[in-house]
């Protein structure tokens, strides 16, 4: 269906963002020392294996012990460095709460949480390790810096961008490859919403993975006359509510598609920012209060009703509310 | 500063004392039982034991730091900060009330000198002195990092991975100490989760551990951590079990887990400071 549509960004080369993630990683700590490591037992799953061959002085196998990683990432900042967290998303949040809410979001430490195979596009391993609710839980924490990038290059992009950034971060990424859409050496502006697309019926705000089911979804909707505005939001906290307002009152009506629970994702933060300053219909995509389960991301991202096809039925939908 | 006889840091702790009380009673809320246990402890450490700088600066590079990771017993922690001139005495009056910087547990929100990370959720200080501990390790700093810990925290899972952490990266530049005054907040801890023998336990995980015994002997005090300190830098974390009795130095608080979190009323009050003299003038 894609190589029939005349889609506005194209791409040559597929890679996980994960990869995005390990190669950023390196690139950052060979800029700055102070960059430390820390994994639980992923090296190989979070592609942090070149860091650690390269500066094993300034990296730490955990084991299989959250908890504490997050608590000497802590620790490990007080002096100046800048750690980097890696382990699963569902292990990086919602099992380590706690002591990232104490230890590093109430605590103000520049702790940078990196978590991979978010989402139901981690596929086979379901729902056990799917997050949905990892987005939520981080942007509710005061002090948190939440940012879920599209692809292989926004991923390395933000990767970088964020150990220049003072305070905790929560760095969501995924595991299967995806297309490389957006531009090699990117300049990544942490809480900047980028316009990838002009339109002005009804505008769609995308994260993640879904910034590409968007890109698609716009081309067909432009086939069938409906002119859509795609923004790509990568930082889900602090919001571009500046962005997010001046698209609506063009377009009169947006969508919100999210790998993630409808519940305190994206949608909710874009509701919220509406809701206070120019009421508009909004329309979700995301996971209606279910948990995932095995199967392949394409295979699970259509029947949880999170593609392409999904994000053009959702726009129809907003549009008729106008 | 100069070095402190035992005389003199046992007039620092009867003010240690002092203090703990008229905070935890003008407010009428917080901790004293293992605050007033772990006086010698406290008063040891900073007027004695720890190199550092009460001017404080979050780094601390070339210094010894302290953890508290039972953060509940922050009255003894703000006594002594206070009294070593990391902020002035009088702000112990505004401990546990709106707009303070002492807030109940302790935390770095208003900058507080002294303070370095939030705790009170337990569990977590040994984890956050290890990083710092590493940290010093990388950047070549020798001096230690110390924390304390509750027995009853002893019971969080997330100690145990620390626990297995510490002696696997041969953190042997921190001193962590455990209050061992066997009382927990619905009872001895025997009764509540018995914690057995945790000289056996710490051992088996690959650390050096050594016991004070008398914790409110400012003599014992002061050598056990001596002691532990000669044993720092030889490849294991080191332990030191710190007996303690819960409320020692008021005679109707000492011994019992009834005084954990429970604030004397006036006449109570009254006949506590009577038993500890003003030594360096309250707040």
């Amino acid at each position: 269906m894609e190589k029939t549509l005349d889609l506005k960004f194209n791409y040559t080369d597929k890679k996980d963002t994960r990869s995005g993630f390990g190669d950023g990683l390196l690139e950052v700590g060979r800029k700055n020392p102070n960059v430390v490591g820390l994994c639980a037992d992923l090296i190989g799953s979070l592609k942090m294996g070149a860091f650690q061959k390269e500066f094993p002085e300034r990296f730490f196998q955990t084991g299989i012990a959250e908890a504490n990683m997050m608590g000497i990432a802590a620790g490990l900042s007080i002096s100046g460095k800048i750690p980097f967290t890696g382990t699963f998303a569902n292990f990086s949040t919602g099992r380590v709460y706690d002591q990232i809410r104490q230890s590093i979001a109430y605590s103000e430490k520049n702790v940078k949480i990196c978590a991979s195979h978010a989402g139901l596009t981690l596929g086979e391993d379901g729902a056990t390790h799917q997050i949905l609710e990892d987005l939520g839980m981080m942007k509710m924490l005061p002090n948190m810096t939440v940012i879920n990038p599209c692809d292989y290059n926004q991923t390395k992009a933000a990767t970088m961008a964020i150990a220049e950034h003072e305070g905790p971060v929560y760095l969501r990424f995924g595991r299967p490859v995806w297309p490389i859409f957006t531009p090699a050496n990117q300049k990544f502006e942490i809480g900047k919403a980028w316009k990838m697309i002009d339109g002005k019926d009804v505008t769609i705000f995308a994260t993640g993975h879904l910034v590409w089911e968007a890109v698609i979804a716009e081309a067909m909707l432009r086939e069938e006359g409906i002119s859509a505005e795609v923004i790509n939001i990568h930082t889900i906290k602090p919001l571009d509510e500046e962005a997010i307002l001046e698209s609506v009152a063009k377009t009169g009506c947006a969508v919100s598609a999210e790998e993630h629970q409808y519940n305190g994702g994206l949608g909710d933060s874009i509701a919220q920012t509406l809701i206070r300053n120019n009421p508009a219909p909004l329309e979700y995509v995301g996971v209606d209060d279910s948990f995932g389960e095995s199967g392949t991301p394409t295979q699970l991202l259509e029947k949880y009703g999170l593609n392409a096809d999904n994000i053009v039925r959702a726009a129809k939908k907003a549009l008729a509310r106008k | 500063m100069e070095k402190k006889s035992t005389e003199q840091l046992q007039e620092v702790a009867s003010q240690v004392r002092r203090d703990i009380l008229r905070m935890v009673h003008q407010v009428q809320s917080g901790h004293p039982g293992a605050s007033l246990g772990c006086t010698e402890f406290f008063t040891a450490l900073y007027f004695d034991q720890m190199k550092h700088d009460n001017s404080f600066k979050m780094e601390g590079k070339n210094e010894d730091l302290f953890f508290l990771s039972n953060g509940h017993i922050s009255p003894v922690w703000y006594s002594v900060l206070s009294r070593s001139g990391y902020f002035p005495v009088s702000e112990l009056s505004t401990f546990r009330k709106l707009n303070s910087r002492l807030q109940g547990h302790p935390a770095t929100e208003e900058h507080l000198p002294g303070v370095r990370i939030a705790s009170g959720s337990l569990g977590q200080g040994l984890s956050v002195a290890i990083g710092a501990a590493q940290a010093k390790k990388i950047d070549g700093d020798d001096k230690l990092v110390y924390v304390l810990m509750g027995d009853g925290e002893q019971e969080e899972g997330q100690i145990w991975e620390a626990a297995m952490y510490a002696a696997h990266w041969k953190v042997d530049n921190m001193i962590a100490t455990i209050d061992l005054n066997r009382q927990q907040i619905d009872g001895p801890t025997e009764k509540i989760m018995n914690l057995i023998d945790l000289r056996a336990k710490y051992e088996s995980f690959g650390w050096t551990v050594i016991d004070t015994e008398n914790g409110n002997d400012m003599k014992s005090v002061v050598e056990g951590l001596e002691k532990a300190k000669s044993l720092t830098g030889k490849g294991k974390p080191v332990l030191n079990l710190l007996h303690t009795e819960m409320g020692f130095g008021v005679d109707f608080m000492v011994g019992t887990h009834k005084w954990h979190g429970i604030a004397p009323n006036d006449e109570q009050l009254a006949d506590a400071l009577a038993q500890l003299p003003e030594t360096l003038g309250d707040y």
